[in-house]
């Protein structure tokens, strides 16, 4: 306990729990995408899409060695500490660093810090609101963005992202795009306040960091882009149960 | 060739200063950039004006004297180049150049251009050495070396430091300079009875003088006169980890009371 | 009529310090806090000086102008550092490097000081590799080696080009421990304008704060001097812009000898000035003759590029005259003959004063990315400098002022004239005679600073008791007195130039009267233009600003102030040494082949100058030398 209060107590240490709630929102984040692209995988043979069944699923895991939804409000509980945590640290440190420079410079030219690194704060900011606006929208339904039935995913989505209410896809999309600008900084910079990084390994560090960003954004953004651009099955089809065959 | 400079003037440390621009004409562009401040000097005594304070010595790139912020870069725009070694053949007949000193907290401007740097000297205090005496030591080829290893250090210890890392780093922080200095001696076996005690005791140091925090902009990197890597700052982020949660901490009480 | 007692150990040289160590006087370990020691510079000398002694338990405070210790000259110190280890087997020995130093000398330095300076070599690199110095290795993890101008063997340590950085972080970490420790308190940006002394004996100092310009009072039982050398008396040398005679100067206005203050080292290879805006020169390190061929064009009118002028057009002169040592003649042959072939016109560049050094032999053997590699960061700033690659045309060099062998005079002990006011480093006189050999700079700073101070200092300190006068003392009131009524003086004349155009005229006239070649005639001269150069220093000098805030044309003006004394006795000196004597090079004495002829009955002695005020002559005294363990002997480079 007194090595965990030395490591919050400095800067230093506080940049390895924005370091290790980061990896861990990562993981989340990797997951989610992982869990989201079945959208594209079809439906079971009853009529439900796969990504409905994996709602389902992560409301019923480890039943019924624990209670129903035990598994997944534990991981939102992590999860919502942990970014409360990599909230809080960065405001300090970014507070403590704005008291490092009070006078600033007439000109300012950057050689090497990217926009990714210099608006780390703004892209958080973003971010934290984006989080509060996705759980609202898809997980409480509480936005009157489109159509919302409580376990329907691929539903919701189909509606949300349709034409009729475009301006919801783009700003998804925008934003999945703000999300790879700080994941990417985020990624490779951990390994170097982790103390991971050496010169024999740091462009395989930044490279595979950019490869997994773009992949994961990709991911993630490819779903609003094909209901918006009708590739997806209508909802109707999605849901329609494949008769069984006549004998 | 002909400049317009602008230049931060400050009579002291609390007086709140402002820039200023003069005219300079007939400069050669094979004039170094402290030979224009310089001439710049001699036009304004020679117009009763007092001249601008600026720190310089070696003008040989390795005393780390010089502290220029030119046109927003920290010793101007040409790389691994200290201000002293920079040439006005690198700027424009007819520029205008910006002229201001380091900017941080940790580094108040004393007059002009010049800025108070001794809490590097701080840092350095809190650990940055061997703890030694003089006197007979062991024969050196006794504890061999990897070539490698040696030349890695030396890059680290190639530090001049000017303080070129705070300056350009948009956190003003001091982990490149830090981590330097404590890479050097933690790579070496000389260095390593103190190497964790070390790296926690000069980031503790580090931080208490107010600099700011790092967020691997590597801008430091890119305007470091020296180019020190920030691989070193990830090499001293390890160190402080395990010296913080593995290393036994009562060892540090002790170490003092000897 | 000064007299000096040099304290000079007698019996067999090889064992004169240990019994000189086991005569001195201690102070115990509880006795040490008790007494107070200034130490006057941060350099190699100052810095390991003050920590030596802090570490001892000393009391001491160290003053330096610039406003970090690490900041001080050594710092640029390239090439390496000589130490006698004999790891390559080449037949080296403390005998060896002391025959080296004392031929490289020219026999104009004590040799039972020189013997012990390369006595104590070895010491010097055990104790930088304990800090953490990163000297180059060998693939097997060994300390490597190299050669160094004049000598035949490999005994050179360095680390890249960057020696005398590495050195001085080294002695800078271990002052930065006894800061830490409170056993030295650092003062920076501090100045010391005056040196107090009460019946003969040194009490203190006088300084100023170059910040605030506060002037304070500061008593100690000892000081030491490290303030370093005065080529800036040139205004163009390779020192850093700081460096300065002040301290030396205002110990020697108290009575403190200067010794052999004409003899100055001009080394051979610098970046030639591109124009009179010029404001120093930038030394490429002399490890660049190993592989540079130098040479000239035969045709004083050539106009071909360097690539372009076949062989048999190219005159490499040092190798024509000097087969045996070629290109790694001593620093001040190489000098001479830079400056002659460049005066009678075969000089190249556009200034004329310049020649070529050619690596393009070196790289057609060794491959151009292996000499490259070797001296990387010295291409890459001559590149930086002159925009020119050393790897495409060759390098133009010139000689430049770099290092005084003069300085105050000190004993065995390192003790001036003076009770308790020592000199380490290049600010003394001590181990480098009339010439100093490449990479021994760094090794007599550290061997002072280290390990003959901190157990001399002792024996001086032990006979007195700590801290017998206070800065209330009427010594104190009446220096600080005299310290602000000279800056009041500087601050009223308000007459038409700055500082720094007087000083570039002294340094004119210096270089031409008291430079690389002397004559009677030109010294002559020079001693009545100097005097009149001064005259117009105190009555024409526009000084901006005041002193009760940082003034940095305050301090330049205080410094060129004492230049423009210092170099009438430089002149003076010049003159009576009737003779050439390593890089003190009197035309009149010279062989029909341009050598320089000593004169060893006359001559050999130390001329030490007792002050007698600023317009008179001042009285010279001589502290004859003696040549017992390594008798008197031409030296030769041809053969």
């Amino acid at each position: 306990m007194n090595r965990l209060a030395a490591i919050y107590s400095s800067n230093l240490g506080k940049k390895v729990i924005a370091a290790v709630t980061g990896l861990i929102l990562f993981g989340f984040i990797a997951g989610h995408v992982a869990g989201n692209l079945k959208v594209f995988t079809g439906s079971t043979p009853d009529g439900l899409p796969h990504i409905d069944e994996y709602a389902h699923f992560l409301r019923e895991v480890g039943v019924p060695l624990v209670p129903h939804n035990m598994v997944i409000w534990s991981a939102r509980i992590v999860l919502l500490l942990a970014v409360i945590m990599h909230i809080a640290v960065v405001i300090q440190l970014a507070m403590q660093s704005a008291e490092a420079r009070p006078i600033g410079y007439v000109k300012t030219k950057r050689k090497m810090a990217s926009p990714a690194a210099l608006y780390m704060m703004f892209s958080g900011g973003l971010i934290a609101f984006f989080i509060v606006f996705h759980l609202l929208h898809f997980t409480v339904g509480a936005l009157p963005l489109g159509e919302f039935q409580e376990g329907e995913v691929y539903r919701n989505l189909h509606s949300s992202f349709s034409a009729d209410y475009w301006y919801v896809s783009l700003f998804y999309i925008i934003t999945m795009v703000v999300i790879g600008l700080h994941l990417n900084h985020g990624l490779w910079s951990l390994f170097q306040t982790l103390g991971l990084d050496n010169p024999d390994r740091n462009k395989i560090i930044r490279l595979g960091s950019t490869v997994t960003t773009v992949l994961i954004i990709a991911g993630f953004i490819a779903i609003p882009l094909a209901f918006l651009t009708g590739q997806m099955p209508p909802v109707e089809e999605a849901y329609q149960a494949i008769a069984p065959p006549n004998h | 060739m002909r400049i317009k400079i602008h230049v931060w003037r400050q009579s002291n440390r609390t007086d709140r200063g402002e820039m200023k621009s003069y005219d300079l004409e007939g400069l050669s562009p094979d004039m170094s950039f402290l030979e224009m401040m310089d001439q710049l000097n001699e036009k304004l005594t020679g117009n009763g004006e007092e001249p601008v304070a600026f720190d310089h010595d070696c003008r040989e790139g390795v005393c780390g004297s010089c502290s220029m912020v030119i046109n927003g870069e920290a010793h101007g725009p040409k790389s691994e180049t200290t201000t002293c070694q920079l040439y006005m053949r690198h700027f424009e007949d007819g520029a205008e150049v910006f002229v201001e000193p380091w900017r941080a907290r940790s580094f108040p401007v004393v007059r002009d251009l010049v800025v108070d740097r001794s809490a590097f000297d701080r840092i350095i205090q809190a650990g940055g050495f061997v703890s030694n005496h003089s006197g007979p030591k062991p024969e050196p080829n006794s504890i061999p070396i990897e070539p490698g290893i040696a030349e890695t250090a030396l890059d680290a210890a190639s530090c001049i430091g000017c303080g070129a890392c705070v300056a350009a780093c948009p956190n003003g922080s001091a982990m490149l300079f830090t981590a330097a200095k404590s890479a050097h001696l933690g790579m070496l076996p000389q260095g390593q009875t103190e190497r964790f005690d070390r790296a926690k005791d000069m980031v503790d140091k580090m931080e208490s003088e107010g600099f700011g925090s790092c967020r691997n902009y590597a801008e430091c990197e890119a305007q470091c006169p020296k180019g020190i890597s920030i691989a070193f700052i990830g090499r001293l982020n390890a160190d402080y980890l395990k010296a913080t949660m593995i290393e036994p901490i009562d060892r540090r009480g002790k170490m003092h009371a000897q | 009529m000064l007299t000096l007692d040099s304290k000079v150990p007698s019996g067999p040289i090889q064992d004169a310090w240990t019994n000189h160590k086991n005569n001195l006087r201690l102070v115990g370990p509880k006795n040490r806090p008790q007494y107070k020691v200034i130490v006057i510079g941060s350099g190699l000398a100052g810095a390991s000086a003050a920590a030596s002694m802090g570490a001892m338990g000393y009391n001491v405070d160290c003053f330096c102008f610039q406003d970090s210790a690490r900041r001080a000259h050594s710092i640029a110190a390239q090439g390496g550092i000589n130490a006698s280890k004999n790891y390559r087997n080449d037949g080296d020995s403390t005998w060896r490097l002391f025959y080296d130093t004392q031929k490289g000398g020219d026999y104009r330095a004590r040799e039972k000081n020189v013997y012990r300076l390369a006595e104590l070599s070895t010491a010097i690199i055990d104790q930088a590799v304990s800090q953490g110095v990163p000297f180059a290795r060998e693939y097997g993890g060994k300390l490597a080696n190299r050669s160094f101008g004049g000598v035949l063997v490999e005994r050179t340590f360095y680390c890249r080009g960057e020696t005398g950085q590495q050195l001085l972080l080294g002695a800078y970490s271990a002052l930065q421990e006894q800061v830490a420790a409170k056993n030295v308190r650092m003062h920076t940006r501090s100045e010391m304008l005056d040196l107090v002394v009460v019946d003969g004996r040194t009490r203190g100092v006088i300084v100023r704060n170059l910040e605030t310009g506060k002037i304070t009072r500061h008593a100690a039982d000892a000081v030491v001097l490290a303030s370093g050398g005065y080529g800036n008396v040139y205004y163009l040398s390779t020192n850093a812009k700081g460096c300065n005679v002040t301290a030396n100067w205002r110990a020697y206005k108290r009575g403190a000898g200067f010794a052999n203050p004409s003899f100055v080292q001009i080394h051979p290879t610098s970046i030639p000035a591109s124009g009179d805006y010029q404001s120093k020169l930038t030394l490429m390190s002399e490890s660049l003759r190993n592989d540079g061929r130098i040479w000239v064009p035969r045709d004083p009118d050539e106009k071909r590029k360097p690539k372009d002028i076949p062989e048999a057009e190219r005159f490499y002169y040092l190798e024509e005259r000097y087969p045996r040592f070629g290109n790694l003649v001593p620093r001040d042959v190489a000098a001479r003959n830079a400056k002659e072939v460049c005066d009678k016109g075969l000089g190249v560049g556009p200034t004329g004063y310049g020649v070529y050094l050619d690596f393009a032999k070196a790289m057609e053997e060794k491959g151009a990315e292996a000499v490259k590699a070797k001296y990387a960061n010295l291409f890459e700033m001559y590149e930086r400098i002159t925009d020119d690659d050393p790897v495409e045309t060759p390098m133009r060099i010139y000689p430049a002022v770099h290092y005084t062998m003069g300085g105050l005079w000190v004993d065995y002990n390192l003790s001036t004239n003076v009770d308790g006011l020592y000199s380490v480093g290049e600010s003394n006189f001590a181990d480098h005679g009339a010439n100093r050999l490449g990479a021994s700079s760094l090794m007599q700073c550290l061997a002072d600073g280290y390990f003959v101070l901190p157990v001399t200092i002792g024996d001086y300190l032990s006979r007195h008791d700590a801290g017998e006068i206070t800065t209330d003392h009427d010594a104190f009131e009446k220096v600080e007195t005299e310290v602000r009524d000279r800056i009041n003086t500087l601050l009223k004349i308000k007459g038409d130039r700055s500082a720094q155009s007087i000083h570039r005229e002294l340094g004119k006239l210096m270089w031409e009267h008291c430079g690389i070649a002397r004559t009677k005639e030109s010294l002559m001269e020079g001693l009545e233009k100097i005097p009149a150069l001064r005259k117009e220093f105190w009555n024409n000098l526009r000084l901006p600003g005041g002193h009760q805030e940082m003034n940095q044309s305050l301090e330049h003006a205080g410094r060129v102030a004492d230049f423009l004394e210092f170099g009438e006795l430089m002149c003076r000196d010049a003159l009576l040494r009737d003779e050439s004597c390593g890089c003190h090079l009197r035309e009149e004495y010279q062989t029909e082949e341009g050598e320089a002829k000593r004169n060893d009955k006359d001559f050999a002695h130390v001329s030490v100058f007792e002050f007698k005020g600023v317009d008179d002559e001042p009285e010279l005294t001589k502290e004859p030398l003696s040549f017992e363990a390594l008798p008197l002997a031409d030296r030769n480079y041809k053969s």
